[in-house]
């Protein structure tokens, strides 16, 4: 188990980068905390992938520095770093037995058979595949091969962090709900080092202390989830978390109140200096639908069953609502925005806002 | 399966079997009747039972020949499949020596089997030839024409010269389809050179190597123009494999009988181990 500092890194898989846009990862500087849980979250492309790899050693990054508890481990091949990684898509031996699957990292270290024969067991009970365990690999379903590859990951107990890209992405939903419990079961008792990438947001928000967002080959945002709801750093954040995602909208600001057309909307303090392309964002959970403010029409009603989600039209913008179920929309409808809702962001990123 | 019987189907396999008829069934049992008869030329034929079966069985010339082809499809399957595997193992996998090295592998492969046989004869000969020459030139002493080990030297080189590129080929095509994530994760496993080898790379090479097993086998167990066209079956009969023995009798003596019957035995001993492979590599499927 370790700290791991990820230092200023950069990669690019082309020999000669020039450019930022050369780069899959822009830059990277950022610390995972001994015993603690990530997700890593974010779209396809944006280098997730790229970034576990050069933590586990199968990539050495173009630019930037590695630590594990404060040792430099950049020239360290992955052996060296003794790091466990599961896979995107499952991988499996497939001319061995599932036990001797699972076996497999440790007897490549020598530990002892009887230790070995222990973990195995635990391991493949936890899985869920302890009667399957004289069987070839070969013959299994793709949700149990991944459960293989996964408890591949989990089999050693000595390692610096175990690290999933995607684990569960072939594996049925009740299972997956399983299987994550488990992982936060391990986590606590443990106390590994854990860093798991998704691009699903509810496996990111509940599975982890700490959720990272990265966009773009670089982290926008570190944060709890609650911290990513309320305060997105960047409007990517706000887009991607949350569904419906935060409304955005371009502003004027003048002081305390900031102008969308014809309307003017009160802040809860003047943002400090808000230059560039000014934008106001408020998730749909702080628009308030009522009797009186900005006069709206509403394009569609949709009934998720625990709360339902207005689409409606203001000043010729898309703007969402959540209401509750049992709340119905009125017959002029106005909208309001909740102040403890509103974030400010010039060129994208989020700005403070003074008294 | 539930498929319905349809009888016009065999319409469609006719004119194949007509053809296989033709070509491989009438000839054949043209040679059954060549087997079990005498002739002293003009046509006329007499009734000889098993008398060359029993001969052949009982001759040491056909056990010696039988023996020489089975040493020698051992030797260069023991060179070959190796070698083959470690050649495909250590080419690359992208860039541009991809292209290249494919094409330098099919070239020996290119080759028409007698041109093969020439260039060979002509390399390893002590006046005129490249590497029988050289040899001479540096101390070792090498005749193919008189020493019988070195016209085996000289043949089992250019077996492996000629096709150890297919063994290549075929294990290259199962390396390439090996995808990267594998590699990785016995990385983080921590396997070594040997297990990637063991329990990746070979696994994915299995089905190929059968078959490039298989091929090598039967056509070394067959061979004779390149032998035939370089040491002629000697020095002595040191060289001389089934096939050779066998047109040396058929039409170099024009034994027409015990030639015919020797064919059937050949044949039926090709025949007896294709069906074997074909059963082991079955059995390998079905355990899948
Ligand atoms: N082996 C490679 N060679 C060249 N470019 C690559 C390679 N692997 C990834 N890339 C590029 O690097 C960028 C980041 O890729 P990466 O695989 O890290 O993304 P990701 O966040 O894991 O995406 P996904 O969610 O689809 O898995 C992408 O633009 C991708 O095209
Ligand atoms: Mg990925």
């Amino acid at each position: 188990m370790a700290r791991i500092d990820v230092n200023h890194i950069r990669h690019s898989y082309l020999p000669n980068p020039q450019k930022d846009a050369d780069f899959a990862l822009r830059e990277v500087h950022h610390t995972f905390e001994d015993g603690g849980a990530y997700a890593l979250l974010g779209p396809s492309g944006c280098g997730k992938t790229t970034l576990l790899n050069i933590i586990s050693g199968l990539l050495h990054p173009s630019h930037g520095q590695l630590l594990f508890n404060g040792r430099d481990v950049t020239g360290l091949s992955t052996q060296e770093r003794n790091i466990a990684q599961v896979f995107q898509f499952p991988v499996i031996y497939d001319t061995m037995t599932v036990y001797d699957n699972l076996a497999f990292p440790l007897r490549n270290r020598g530990v002892p058979e009887a230790d070995v024969d222990r973990k195995v067991r635990e391991t493949l009970e936890m899985i869920d595949l302890a009667s399957w365990a004289k069987k070839k690999a070969r013959g299994l379903t793709a949700d149990q091969k991944q459960k293989i590859s996964l408890g591949r990951g989990l089999v050693r107990s000595d390692v610096n962090a175990i690290l999933f890209d995607e684990p569960l992405t072939v594996i049925d939903p009740h299972m997956k709900w399983v299987l994550r419990s488990q992982l936060k079961q391990l986590h606590r008792r443990f106390g590994y080092t854990m860093v798991y990438v998704t691009h699903d947001q509810t496996e990111a928000l509940t599975f982890a202390d700490q959720v990272v967002v990265m966009y773009d080959g670089g982290i926008v945002q570190i944060g709890t989830p609650a911290e990513l709801f309320e305060r997105p750093r960047h409007t990517f954040v706000g887009y991607f978390i949350g569904s419906p995602g935060m409304n955005v909208m371009p502003v004027a600001i003048d002081g305390k109140t900031a102008t969308l057309g014809s309307q003017r909307i009160e802040l809860p303090g003047a943002p400090k200096a808000a230059g560039g392309a000014v934008e106001l964002g408020i998730r749909p959970e702080y628009v308030r639908l009522g009797r009186d403010g900005m006069a709206v029409s509403i394009s569609k009603v949709e009934d998720l069953g625990r709360h339902k989600v207005v689409r409606a039209k203001l000043e010729g913008r898309d703007i969402a609502a959540v209401i509750g179920e049992d709340e119905t929309v009125p017959a002029e409808p106005k909208m309001r925005f909740d102040p403890a809702g509103i974030n400010i962001y010039a060129d994208s990123w989020r700005v403070e806002m003074g008294a | 399966m539930d498929k319905t019987w349809n009888n016009k189907a065999w319409f469609l396999v006719l004119p194949v079997l007509v053809l296989v008829a033709f070509t491989a069934v009438i000839p054949l049992m043209t040679v059954v009747n060549y087997s079990v008869q005498d002739t002293f030329g003009n046509n006329v034929f007499t009734w000889a039972g098993t008398e060359w079966f029993e001969e052949l069985l009982s001759s040491s010339r056909f056990w010696e020949a039988m023996v020489r082809n089975l040493i020698f499809s051992f030797i260069i399957l023991a060179i070959e499949v190796p070698l083959g595997i470690f050649i495909a193992l250590n080419m690359p996998k992208k860039g541009w020596g991809v292209p290249m090295c494919l094409v330098l592998m099919s070239l020996p492969l290119l080759i028409p089997w007698n041109v093969v046989g020439t260039i060979w004869q002509v390399f390893g000969r002590n006046d005129i030839g490249l590497l029988g020459y050289y040899l001479n030139a540096i101390g070792i002493d090498y005749n193919y024409v008189q020493d019988p080990f070195d016209a085996w030297v000289t043949i089992i080189v250019m077996d492996v010269w000629h096709w150890t590129s297919l063994v290549v080929l075929l294990c290259y095509a199962g390396l390439v389809s090996i995808p990267d994530a594998f590699y990785q994760a016995a990385k983080i496993d921590g396997a070594s050179r040997w297990a990637v080898f063991r329990y990746i790379q070979l696994p994915k090479m299995q089905r190929v190597l059968l078959i490039a097993v298989l091929l090598r086998f039967m056509d070394s167990f067959m061979i004779y123009t390149e032998p035939f066209v370089v040491t002629g079956g000697g020095p002595g009969n040191s060289t001389t494999f089934l096939s050779i023995d066998l047109v040396k009798t058929a039409l170099g003596q024009f034994d027409l009988g015990p030639a015919a019957a020797m064919s059937l035995v050949y044949f039926l001993i090709i025949l007896l181990l294709s069906w074997v492979f074909y059963t082991v590599m079955t059995n390998y499927d079905a355990e899948r």
